[in-house]
């Protein structure tokens, strides 16, 4: 039984969760205490004592589902395979399969409007068997049979039916709270379905590829490692998540890191005035303190459409941060710059911001592709005559300038008068000067130039920045 | 300690009984802590009842609790001991002409020793349920000082010796998660996730904890909050607000939750301006609602 947990300790390993040796034998110690034959008692043992961070509570969740599945609650995976479905089913068999779909989904509504985890894990089964169509051998991942089967539940429409059951005696004009309190309850147990469904399909993807393969295709990217290029709409709302305790952490560490770099050279007129005190003997040596580097910092987005998403990660971590910096102002471009300090005023919202962005800055004034020539014309106009010797100009964006004259020299005039040029670019370095690229010639002009495809990379950038 | 409990279930019904309601997962872990004698490490938003589990247990199990507050430089001389040199000084004085040698193995004893809440919690002769409240704020050099203790339950002090644990402490470490902690740390304790009840949960602390709450109406409170805390605030309500805001509720005789009672005791859920001011927005966005 070690083997097993050993085996678990491994998979968590290679999905990005960090379980050391001692954790391990934790974990077998702490087994050894509890009813094995309790799935729910051996989830909360395993994840007491192998994770140590919220973030991998998905990634646990999902191993832990490949490992410990083979205690299903009754009549559902006992004949796994494509028959069950008949076999198992109730005993009247109505020709028209018109009625099957519609008998499947009212008992799916009626276990959801009971909550009955029992009957709709039953239902659920039915439900697997007859939409998803699983071919065994095949390499898909489950959420394809997971849409497969939402879409032929019209889970849509079930989910009005749903709110038409629970919301009887709810008057339609009554109080909206009561809608909103309605409406949620109807996404749970949506979600609940959903959630179901899906676990349903990886058991039985697990029984057919067996649990290695399966672990394998489970693995997924943690989220400070996803590229924020690349990312599906969930992977965005998990990112956008994990924004706000990112940049608390990065400032707590950006103070104490400036904490310890506090003391700087000796400073001797008052070393010599303090050894007064000891008969001349400098017993404590006194040091001067160092100026906290706070750079004052321009900061511009390309806001295309390519961008956007990128644009608006650099944007919430900088806000975020602001405290960090002596003074922050920000830029959007298309073609043509425009300032966007204010939409981040003290108070406001992100994603209002983001949005009045969208809407209210004069970024386009030509055709609405990039053209990073005259965004730097139109920006050095802006602020050409603000930038001061103690400025860093920060430029974020691929440098796809649709082969547009670069007019890279309007970026050196900016440099020159400013401490620093830096710039992100979200593509991998290798894809730099392909195509339309001119990272290169923009490069030039720049102090350096940080591939920030993720948000770790973005997070070690802002680090570099403030601590230099 | 929790030996005493032969099982998760009898050890959540003991805190049920002082009033702590603990779901499956929070007495599975409890109750392996006492099993194998490691410290419990909670970590969750503020308010949902990480201090309280310390206190419950130490209620539940008749032991006292010795609580440490974390802040920032917090250091060893108030986290382990501190010598009472002050003390010294007296003995040195009243012993002048003595042999200092004499002197020196008497002022280094246990009588100039000041006990704090660490060596307290390990010099204690009876159990004890030691609380260390908010680790994440002191610096990560000071969390060091807590590795002894946590992984051996015992404190080396140079000129004494090691004092080790009569009996096994039963530690819970609470943190807000505004920094990581080290590893080491965490690999030497339990993890516990507190987050917010669900609906159902809620519901019974209210009832335990505000007499007088018929349960249908507990149970609405806490389908509200729950909704109010979907909302992405900037600081959305803990159990203690919810339990604070139903008492409200009472005390004004309201016993139906609409639109308007809702915005008129909003500010006992809600402790910053924006916050209620975006609920308020989301609230009356569901229909009509007064236009602010």
């Amino acid at each position: 039984m070690n083997r097993l947990f050993v085996e678990f300790a491994e998979e968590l390993r290679a999905a990005g969760v960090p379980v050391s040796m001692v954790e391990t034998i934790d974990a077998v110690r702490a087994v050894t205490e509890i009813d094995l034959s309790d799935r729910s008692a051996l989830r909360s043992t395993l994840l007491a004592t192998m994770v140590k961070d919220v973030k991998h509570l998905p990634a646990f969740d999902i191993v832990f589902e490949v490992f410990f599945s083979n205690a299903p609650p009754v009549g559902t995976d006992d004949e796994p395979g494509q028959d069950e479905g008949s076999s198992a089913s109730d005993t009247a068999q109505p020709r028209d399969t018109g009625d099957i779909d519609e008998l499947l989904r009212e008992s799916l509504l009626e276990a959801l409007e009971r909550l009955d985890l029992e009957e709709l894990r039953r239902q659920i089964s039915r439900a697997v068997d007859r939409y998803a169509g699983i071919e065994p051998g095949r390499p898909v991942g489950g959420t394809y049979y997971l849409y497969r089967t939402l879409r032929r539940l019209e889970s849509d429409s079930m989910a009005q039916a749903l709110r038409d059951a629970l919301g009887t005696g709810l008057d339609e004009d009554g109080d909206p709270l009561d809608g909103r309190l309605l409406d949620e309850d109807v996404e749970r147990r949506i979600e609940m379905l959903r959630n179901e469904i899906e676990a349903d399909i990886r058991r039985r993807l697990v029984a057919d590829r067996g649990r290695d393969a399966m672990a394998r295709t489970l693995r997924q990217t943690p989220v400070e490692d996803l590229d924020l290029m690349h990312a599906s709409r969930q992977e965005l709302d998990d990112l956008e998540h994990a924004i706000a305790p990112l940049a608390r952490k990065l400032a707590a560490r950006l103070t104490r890191r400036r904490h310890h770099l506090r003391q700087g050279r000796l400073d001797f007129r008052r070393t010599v005035r303090a050894s007064l005190a000891t008969g001349g003997v400098p017993v404590d040596p006194r040091f001067r303190r160092r100026r906290p580097h706070r750079p004052e910092v321009f900061l511009a987005c390309d806001v295309s459409g390519s961008m956007a998403t990128f644009a608006r990660f650099t944007l919430l971590l900088t806000y975020s941060l602001s405290t960090q910096f002596s003074r922050l102002r920000s830029f959007a471009f298309v073609d043509s710059m425009d300032e966007i300090t204010e939409f981040f005023g003290p108070g406001t919202d992100a994603a209002t911001a983001i949005s009045r962005i969208a809407t209210e800055a004069k970024v386009v004034s030509a055709d609405g592709h990039s053209d990073y020539g005259a965004a730097f014309e139109s920006w050095n106009r802006l602020i050409g005559g603000d930038i001061t010797s103690r400025s860093t100009l920060i430029i974020a964006g691929d440098a796809r300038n649709n082969y547009r004259p670069a007019r890279d020299e309007t970026l050196g005039v900016l440099g020159d008068e400013a401490r620093s040029v830096l710039w992100l670019n979200p593509e991998p370095r290798s894809y730099w000067d392909s195509g339309d690229s001119l990272m290169s010639r923009y490069g030039r002009h720049c102090d350096k130039s940080y591939e920030v495809r993720t948000l770790a990379q973005l997070e070690h950038f802002i680090e570099e920045l403030v601590l230099p | 300690m929790t030996e005493t409990f032969s099982s998760p279930k009898e050890l959540s019904d003991s805190l049920a009984e002082v009033g702590y309601l603990a779901d499956d997962h929070i007495a599975q872990v409890a109750y392996l802590a006492g099993r194998l004698e490691k410290p419990i490490l909670a970590e969750g938003p503020a308010g949902v009842g990480k201090t309280e589990l310390a206190k419950a247990l130490a209620a539940i199990t008749d032991r006292r609790l010795v609580r440490l507050q974390c802040y920032e430089g917090l250091d060893e001389t108030k986290a382990l001991y501190e010598w009472n040199y002050k003390k010294q000084l007296l003995r040195i004085q009243a012993d002048e002409g003595h042999d200092w040698s004499e002197i020196e193995s008497d002022i280094f004893a246990r009588d100039f020793l000041l006990t704090r809440p660490l060596l307290e919690a390990i010099a204690s002769p009876e159990p004890v349920v030691l609380l260390i409240d908010e680790i994440d704020r002191v610096e990560l050099e000071t969390e060091a000082l807590l590795l002894e203790v946590l992984s051996d339950f015992q404190v080396t002090i140079p000129e004494l010796g090691t004092v080790t644990a009569s009996s096994t402490p039963l530690v819970v470490l609470t943190s807000n998660n505004t920094r990581e902690l080290s590893e080491a740390l965490k690999r030497r304790c339990l993890f516990l996730h507190i987050h917010y009840p669900t609906p159902e949960r809620e519901r019974d602390i209210l009832r335990s904890r505000v007499p007088g709450l018929e349960a249908a109406f507990a149970g609405r409170i806490a389908e509200v909050v729950g909704s109010i805390r979907n909302m992405d605030l900037r600081k959305p309500p803990s159990v203690s607000e919810t339990i604070d805001w139903a008492r409200t509720l009472l005390a004004l005789s309201i016993d139906t939750i609409d639109t308007d009672s809702l915005e008129g005791t909003l500010h006992v859920l809600l402790k910053y301006q924006s916050d209620i001011e975006k609920a308020r927005g989301s609230l009356g966005a569901t229909v009509s609602g007064p236009a602010r």
